[in-house]
């Protein structure tokens, strides 16, 4: 077996609070399809015939029981449950399951929502015989109105600076604003080895990782490593130039120092391979090196390398913020090809619905209604004379007759009362409008 | 002669044939058999007609040799030659029968008597097919040849490439790939058809991170010992019939990534043979590591050690005051010149390079990595260069059968214009790459590269960028040459310094060694 799949969905969804506070993360629709089945999905068209699923509790019963949560997909799924509140990160996620690690790993995040040919990151990993090889894309600006805030985009957020070498290839320095204290650091013995290095910012980290077994197993062992994105990629891109894996030396000195050697040590040793000597041999005979320009050998004989891939065009969205959840319900329907129009739903004749609509499953929309660039639920109903633009309607949603929903998010099982008027709002779940409310901009989410 | 040195199998196929045409004919006129028969005795090939055949040699196509099929050739209707067609004959009477014929045979060679011994060589040029075959990668522009490949690719499971881009007219039978459009695309993801370190394997050649003969040889007996590793037997069957049938559809991969190098050919013909020659009452563990250290035995003798014994015959020819010209990055080239620097001779070395691989780079930074002093030019400066040059050292792809040497383009033309100053040159290649191919221009059997390397972008605009819009415009990328065997002095080989016509003896001699 070359490669096993782990899918992370054990997130809460910290930063939309508001939509997962009664929906877990990987369950909320997106196209009326639960976001975990894009990961999913991607996975199954790539050939992938078994995934481990490191989820919630929570989430685990949910899938088993609910009968809108339809997952469709014929791989097998190996659901690891972890508890909610060990906060576990997803490196921690990972050591859980490193018993049932036997090969390379390819790591998703449940909220990655792409049509990347994920053949190009794992082309990298298998050619190079990198050690880690990631997707990432290019930012996209969110246009939509985000609702239930007021004003622009928060500030805070923060930026990750990549380098990258001149091929745009290989994986040179990572790190988030948050850690640079003043301004950006790069060492000499990076400089020396790529004279030209590209900075880039405006990156979207897809968190799809191919991971070589052995840095599984060195997680094992280096118990303080919790994040993957956050410490252990950073980590292993430094790791790539440090003194210690290019020549590895033994150093007795006091007990922790031995024991963080032996963890590089440890690392190292475990990324050389049987038969390395041929492999040493194959590339000594070799007319190949990967720059040019100076003396030494391909990869500059350093034996742990990172990759990433960019992507220029194509859909690539982590649904982890508000707007990111708004803009991926836009783009969805983009990424199945189903009948936009459930053929379950009850769609009386004198309804406008727009092309780029999608309703759900045992709708029932009445007269006289207009649907425009808005997704509806499963078991929606809509009475007549109502318009919905630009919104996202979740499950089990009843919206009264003469409502008017703009540009807003109406969680599952909430309630709009007649001729009520919202505007940019995020209803929470099972919430509800009074009738002929005027809500605009606001966020009604609070739990009952 | 002929009759005298038939092998096992020969012998075999002989009593076979025999017992067939008697269960089939009557007797006919012998007369008239012999004027047909006259014609296929010159056709036999010097001087081992069914070894020759029955290795193919680096072709590609695991499409079974061309044994003899009886149906083919129109001289398989004759019966046999011995007169008594009795249907039953104990085993010893044929016996008797044949050393008769053999004797009548060895008499006859006179060009008298001519009918009598013709008959004789029946069975012989029944064993040699008029028909032969051609591998179906210059075959490209056939359609037939081109469903017939897809479908047995099919029936492995494994993608086909398709060719990409216009092809100049001359070598429109020839495969032409992108390196943009690699077979991986096609392939599920954890691969479970193909064993991961071959589609590792496939990748690295398509996008040339292995590169040259020896490297990829190595690389290829690398992927095969991680094959044989993960290999278990199957219930009911048989390690030596199965793993060789498991390799099958990896070698075709390979192929599909890139046409295999005629080194790659023999590394693999030998693994088969190896396979085969595993007894069936040997366990399965037994019989891996057995196979596993025949590997490591070939790689060390036929290419580390090869090299060593190369460099130390190489290093006689070099004296001090040298002024080496080098073409590319050959990695037996720059082992000599290594060598040789370390046991103290005075040279200095000329690169030559050529575009689009740029190769002469990488042999630069080994050779000045090691204190060489060097020079560096392209080829268009050869003319220019070579009044000081005295002498010339190439590496090869492959040594063919007549003699010619297969390697990277440009080759013969250094060679062609060292003759022209009288410069010396001299070819070194181990035994390993001697392929039994014959080929005398560097048309009908080749490498189209990605014709897309040719463009380069220089201050930000690349003048070739929409050459595929241009209907009259073709890009030509080729790999290989082959330089005649008069413009190359000497060979030396791991068996020592021969002259380049000597290759056909040095085959025979490895056939009849194995």
């Amino acid at each position: 077996m070359e490669l096993q799949a782990v899918l992370m969905a054990a997130g809460g969804g910290s930063r939309m609070m508001d939509l997962t506070y009664n929906t877990p993360k990987p369950l909320l629709p997106v196209g009326n399809k639960p976001l975990i089945w894009y990961p999913l999905n991607l996975l199954e068209r790539v050939g992938f015939e078994e995934v481990i699923v490191i989820t919630t509790k929570e989430v685990q019963k949910m899938i088993s029981t609910d009968p809108k949560v339809k997952l469709d997909v014929k791989m097998k799924l190996d659901l690891v449950c972890i508890q909610e509140d060990a906060d576990m990160g997803t490196a921690d996620a990972l050591r859980h399951i490193q018993q049932k690690v036997k090969t390379d790993v390819l790591v998703v995040s449940c909220d990655l929502i792409t049509d990347a040919a994920l053949h190009e990151v794992v082309d990298l990993f298998r050619a190079h015989n990198a050690t880690l090889s990631m997707l990432m894309s290019k930012a996209h600006e969110f246009t939509e109105t985000v609702p239930g805030q007021k004003g622009k985009k928060k500030t805070g957020e923060q930026r990750d600076f990549v380098g990258v070498d001149d091929t745009g290839k290989r994986l040179l320095f990572m790190a988030n604003e948050a850690d640079l204290d003043e301004g950006v650091v790069i060492r000499k013995s990076i400089m020396r080895k790529h004279p030209r290095m590209h900075i880039k910012t405006g990156l979207v980290d897809a968190h799809l990782y191919c991971l070589k077994k052995s840095v599984v197993d060195f997680l094992a062992d280096n118990k303080s490593i919790s994040s993957i994105r956050g410490e252990l990629v950073p980590y292993l891109v430094r790791k790539q130039f440090s003194k210690s894996t290019n020549s590895p030396k033994v150093i007795d000195e006091t007990h922790q120092n031995l024991k963080k050697n032996d963890s590089n040590v440890n690392l190292e040793i475990q990324i050389s391979s049987r038969d390395e000597e041929l492999l040493h041999l194959t590339q000594e005979r070799s007319c190949w090196n990967d720059h040019r320009g100076d003396m030494s050998d391909a990869y500059h004989g350093g034996r742990l390398r990172c990759y990433v891939h960019i992507m220029d065009e194509g859909i690539c969205y982590r649904v982890n913020t508000l707007a990111a959840y708004i803009e991926a319900n836009r783009l969805a329907p983009k990424l199945f090809d189903e009948p936009a129009v459930h053929p379950s739903a009850v769609v009386s004749e004198r309804c406008l619905i727009g092309a780029d609509s999608i309703i759900g499953a045992s709708c029932q929309i009445s007269d006289k209604t207009s649907i425009k660039r808005s997704t509806i639920g499963v078991s929606t109903t809509v009475r007549e004379k109502v318009k919905v633009t630009n919104s996202i309607i979740m499950h089990g949603v009843t919206i009264e007759e003469g409502c008017n929903i703009q540009g807003s998010v109406i969680c599952s099982n909430a309630v709009i009362g007649r001729g009520a008027d919202i505007k940019y709002c995020l209803v929470g779940s099972a919430q509800r409008i009074e009738p002929d409310g005027e809500h605009t901009t606001m966020s009604k989410a609070c739990s009952a | 002669n002929e009759g005298k040195e038939l092998s096992k199998e020969e012998k075999q196929r002989l009593r076979k044939q025999k017992k067939q045409q008697k269960k089939q004919k009557e007797r006919k006129n012998e007369k008239s058999e012999t004027e047909k028969e006259k014609t296929p005795v010159s056709l036999l090939p010097p001087p081992r007609p069914v070894a020759t055949q029955k290795a193919p040699s680096a072709l590609p196509a695991p499409a079974s040799a061309p044994i003899p099929v009886p149906a083919s050739a129109p001289f398989h209707s004759s019966p046999a030659p011995s007169p008594a067609d009795k249907p039953a004959k104990s085993k010893a009477e044929l016996k008797a029968e044949r050393r008769a014929r053999q004797e009548t045979d060895r008499a006859a060679k006179q060009p008298g008597s001519s009918s009598s011994g013709i008959k004789t060589k029946v069975p012989l040029s029944e064993l040699n097919p008029v028909v032969k075959r051609l591998p179906e990668h210059v075959q490209v522009d056939d359609p037939a040849v081109v469903k017939r490949l897809a479908k047995k690719l099919e029936r492995q499971q494994i993608p086909l490439r398709s060719d990409y881009g216009y092809k100049v007219s001359l070598f429109s039978h020839l495969h032409q790939y992108s390196r943009k459009a690699p077979l991986t695309q096609q392939l599920s993801i954890p691969s479970t058809v193909i064993h991961p370190s071959i589609v590792r394997l496939g990748l690295q050649y398509s996008q040339g991170i292995v590169a040259g003969s020896n490297a990829r040889s190595v690389a290829l007996l690398h992927a095969f010992k991680q094959v044989i590793r993960d290999y278990t037997t199957p219930p009911n069957e048989e390690l030596s019939r199965d793993l060789v049938n498991k390799l099958k559809p990896y070698i075709s991969f390979l192929n599909q990534c890139r046409p295999l190098s005629a080194s790659m050919g023999n590394a693999i013909k030998y693994i088969k043979k190896e396979i085969s020659n595993i007894p069936s009452q040997c366990k399965e563990e037994e019989a891996k590591t057995k196979l596993l250290t025949c590997i490591d035995r070939y790689i060390e003798e036929k290419i580390v050690l090869a090299a060593k014994a190369i460099s130390k015959y190489a290093i006689e020819k070099i004296s001090d005051g040298d002024v080496i010209l080098v073409y590319g990055c050959s990695s037996l080239v720059n082992n000599i010149l290594c060598e040789a620097f370390e046991k103290s001779r005075k040279f200095r070395v000329i690169v030559v390079d050529s575009r689009p691989r740029l190769e002469g780079r990488e042999a630069l930074r080994r050779l000045v990595q090691r204190g060489i002093s060097c020079t560096y030019v392209l080829i268009s400066a050869l003319s220019y260069i070579l009044p000081e040059v005295s002498k010339v050292f190439l590496g090869a792809h492959a040594l063919l059968a007549n003699g010619y040497v297969m390697s990277r383009v440009g080759t013969s033309q250094i060679a062609l214009v060292a003759r022209t100053f009288n410069v010396p040159v001299l070819v070194c290649c181990e035994t390993y790459k001697f392929c039994e191919k014959v080929q005398t221009d560097s048309f009908v059997s080749n490498e189209l590269d990605d014709p897309d390397d040719l463009m380069v972008t220089r201050k930000g605009k690349t003048q070739l960028e929409n050459w595929q819009d241009v209907s009259s415009l073709g890009l030509l990328n080729l790999v290989y040459d082959v330089t005649p065997p008069d413009f190359v002095d000497l060979v030396i080989t791991d068996l020592g310094m021969i002259p380049c016509t000597s290759v056909p003896v040095v085959l025979r001699v490895k056939n009849l060694d194995q």
